[in-house]
């Protein structure tokens, strides 16, 4: 149907920064329904994102949690539009009430690091290595600003103390290679805030980082968040840091949402046997040396091949004929809490 | 008591640094005075972040490269000055699995005769008794010969070349398998597996690990007694669950305070209550206790005396002039609350 890969709108009317009904007060920040995102790849697709439906609310931090492949980082691309040509992207995201997919590049990149920033899993490759840090940091706010060369260093130095970036002034003049890896993550924040966005997307930020530092960072993040009232999507791996920071936890697997609900819900009442498996799976302080772990046997399906059926039931220990023949639709089930499941957990239902 | 399995004494290793042109810039103190000793069938964690030295106190074990100072005894045998040929007999003792098996393992070569190479090395056994030794090394990994026998590195996915790193590692039956990070790199759900594959592999076969992370919940799991580094200093050590409900190191508390809880409901207590700044440079240590320069509980004496490594509870010691109290832990900031099982 819709295999052009062009929006379903059609065309890009929609004014940008739309008039002042387009945005109204209730409504989230970004809305993304029904998003998929398929590559070609020598012949067989690929379908790294299926379906997937979430909205951020502003100054919200809204956790993406998932086992790598499991399309958490491609959506998020998506968002900022930093996906390669092959992608075919269809379904809708909507930022402030503005349909991104389908959008020209041109327009893309007016709200890419203005509007929207992303911070990236590897601070050195982010980086120029040639560059003095100073300068990447003042670029980044004369792209989005009209500013003179003076403003813009203040403004830098600001920056750096707003991250809390030790001696910010003499770092200035420091290169990449001269700081340790969770300074030069500070450093790439401070770029991501350069034009105050309104929403950041870290995907994976603190993953190469020492437990010590991630904490740090992570918390710097939080309280960057609730100062300058930006939203937050926060792609990782970790449950754990998504129960310590996120308001809301989206689970995914196999390019699919298959548990939402808002942090404290979520780990109370777990509902999918994926995110079960993930919580169990996790080394924790309270238990004692060498119990085992609850680990689920297999790996995550093959995204070149079509699923059949729930994605996750070859591993699931409550699957039934029933998840193997049809996939359970992702519904909201009890208030606020959205899953993808024939057999949750916790609840026993009658035949 | 039985003799230890490996004992380090005094372990110290050091790098000179140079400038151009060879001229001595400075010298890395990567391990500095380290001893400790590892009970056969015993699992010892050892806990540290970048730039710890613990990956460096790992390869010295091995004599790979061979330490500046210190000795190395496993099985009573001193590694430290022994023999090229005798220290490769002896090695057979002590194997090493790497975080990252795509780089440890030859990506020409199938999983077959990556396990088999040890084997052909110490000329142990004909081909036919080294191929069932081979299948039957797979088969204890959870790998089914006849499936991944003859798949290289590539044509698997990480757990699974993690299983063949292992499988390799156990060919020569090693009384000891140093694990540096073994499942950094691994999902949440396969590093599950992995985990519990060493677990079992450690009951069945009687082995010891010397268990290298940087995830101190992860430590706990495997582990018996753990061992905290710093800055190339060794800082606390003592039985896991001692050191956990009751550690004796700021350093320990910040790394205790910095794991992310998995219950949204548990109470944080900021991490830079218990850590501030940046590691400082091994090329020039702090004068005194290492840790001072980042520590909330450093005083004068800190920069002066350098803490030994002292007794503050049975097998429990803690390189500290003023060690975290053995009360209850401090309460978070937030809140007066002292009812201990309020539930909501």
């Amino acid at each position: 149907m819709s295999a052009n890969g062009l929006s379903p709108t059609g065309s890009d009317v929609e004014p940008l920064g739309g008039g002042g009904g387009a945005a109204s007060v209730g409504a989230p920040l970004l809305e993304i329904s029904g998003l998929r995102i398929d590559f070609h790849q020598a012949g067989n697709v690929v379908r790294a994102v299926d379906g997937l439906t979430y909205a951020v609310p502003r100054a919200r931090t809204v956790g993406l949690i998932g086992e790598s492949g499991c399309g958490k980082t491609v959506s998020s691309r998506a968002i900022m539009g930093l996906l390669p040509p092959s992608a075919l992207i269809t379904g809708s995201i909507r930022f402030e009430g503005q349909e991104l997919v389908g959008l020209p590049e041109r327009r893309l990149r007016e709200l890419r690091g203005s509007q929207i920033a992303m911070v990236f899993q590897d601070p050195a490759r982010s980086l120029n290595p040639t560059l003095r840090i100073g300068p990447q940091i003042t670029e980044a706010i004369r792209l989005h600003s009209d500013v003179t060369k003076t403003a813009a260093h203040d403004r830098a130095v600001e920056l750096m103390e707003l991250v809390r970036l030790p001696a910010a002034r003499q770092r200035f003049r420091q290169y990449p290679h001269q700081l340790s890896g969770g300074m030069r993550q500070r450093v790439m924040i401070a770029i991501a805030l350069a034009a105050e966005p309104k929403l950041l997307i870290a995907d994976e930020a603190t993953t190469a980082l020492d437990v010590t530092t991630q904490a740090q960072i992570m918390e710097l993040l939080r309280d960057l968040q609730q100062r300058l009232g930006m939203a937050l999507i926060m792609i990782s791996h970790d449950l754990g840091l998504a129960a310590s920071f996120a308001d809301e936890v989206m689970v995914m697997y196999a390019g699919r949402g298959v548990e939402r609900a808002p942090t404290r819900k979520l780990f109370e009442h777990v509902r999918m046997p994926y995110t079960r498996a993930l919580l169990d799976a996790i080394p924790r302080l309270e238990n004692a040396s060498h119990s085992p772990l609850a680990a689920v046997a297999g790996q995550p399906p093959d995204l070149a091949h079509e699923q059949v059926g729930c994605p996750f039931s070859p591993r699931c220990p409550n699957a039934t004929e029933k998840c193997r023949e049809h996939a359970p639709p992702f519904q909201e089930q009890e208030p606020d809490h959205l899953w993808a499941c024939w057999h949750p957990c916790g609840l026993e239902r009658p035949a | 008591m039985s003799e230890p399995l490996l004992q380090v004494s005094n372990l110290v290793q050091e790098f000179t640094v140079r400038d151009r042109g060879g001229v001595k810039a400075g010298t890395v103190h990567a391990v500095s005075d380290v001893s400790f000793e590892l009970a056969p069938g015993e699992t010892l964690g050892l806990v540290g972040e970048t730039g710890s030295g613990k990956s460096t106190l790992a390869r010295a074990i091995l004599q790979a490269p061979r330490p500046t100072a210190g000795s190395v005894r496993l099985r009573g045998v001193e590694l430290v000055g022994l023999k090229r040929r005798q220290l490769t007999e002896a090695r057979r003792h002590m194997q090493l699995v790497f975080q990252d098996p795509f780089g440890s393992l030859d990506p020409k070569w199938r999983a077959r005769e990556l396990v088999e190479e040890p084997l052909i090395a110490f000329k142990i056994g004909t081909r036919t008794q080294r191929r069932a030794r081979v299948d039957e090394l797979l088969e204890r990994v959870g790998l089914d010969p006849a499936r991944f026998g003859d798949r290289r590195p590539r044509e698997l996915s990480g757990g699974q070349a993690q299983r063949v790193a292992i499988a390799r590692a156990l060919a020569l039956d090693p009384a000891l398998i140093i694990c540096d990070e073994p499942v950094s790199s691994l999902d949440v759900l396969i590093r599950a597996q992995v985990l519990n594959l060493l677990e079992r592999l450690r009951t069945e076969l009687g082995l010891a690990y010397l268990f290298i992370a940087h995830d101190l919940a992860l430590v706990k799991q495997v582990s018996d007694r753990v061992a905290v580094m710093y800055l190339g200093k060794l800082v606390e050590i003592g039985p896991a669950e001692a050191l956990y409900r009751e550690p004796l190191h700021p350093y320990t508390v910040a790394l205790l305070a910095s794991i992310p809880s998995p219950d949204p409901s548990a109470p944080r207590r900021p991490v830079t209550d218990t850590i501030r700044g940046e590691l400082p440079s091994p090329i020039d240590p702090p004068s005194g206790c290492r840790f001072r320069t980042r520590c909330p509980r450093a005083q004068d004496v800190c920069a002066a005396e350098e803490p030994p490594l002292r007794k503050l509870a049975e097998g429990h010691f803690a390189a500290c002039h003023f060690p975290v109290s053995q009360e209850a832990p401090a309460p978070a900031l937030t809140g007066g609350a002292h009812d201990s099982s309020a539930t909501d």
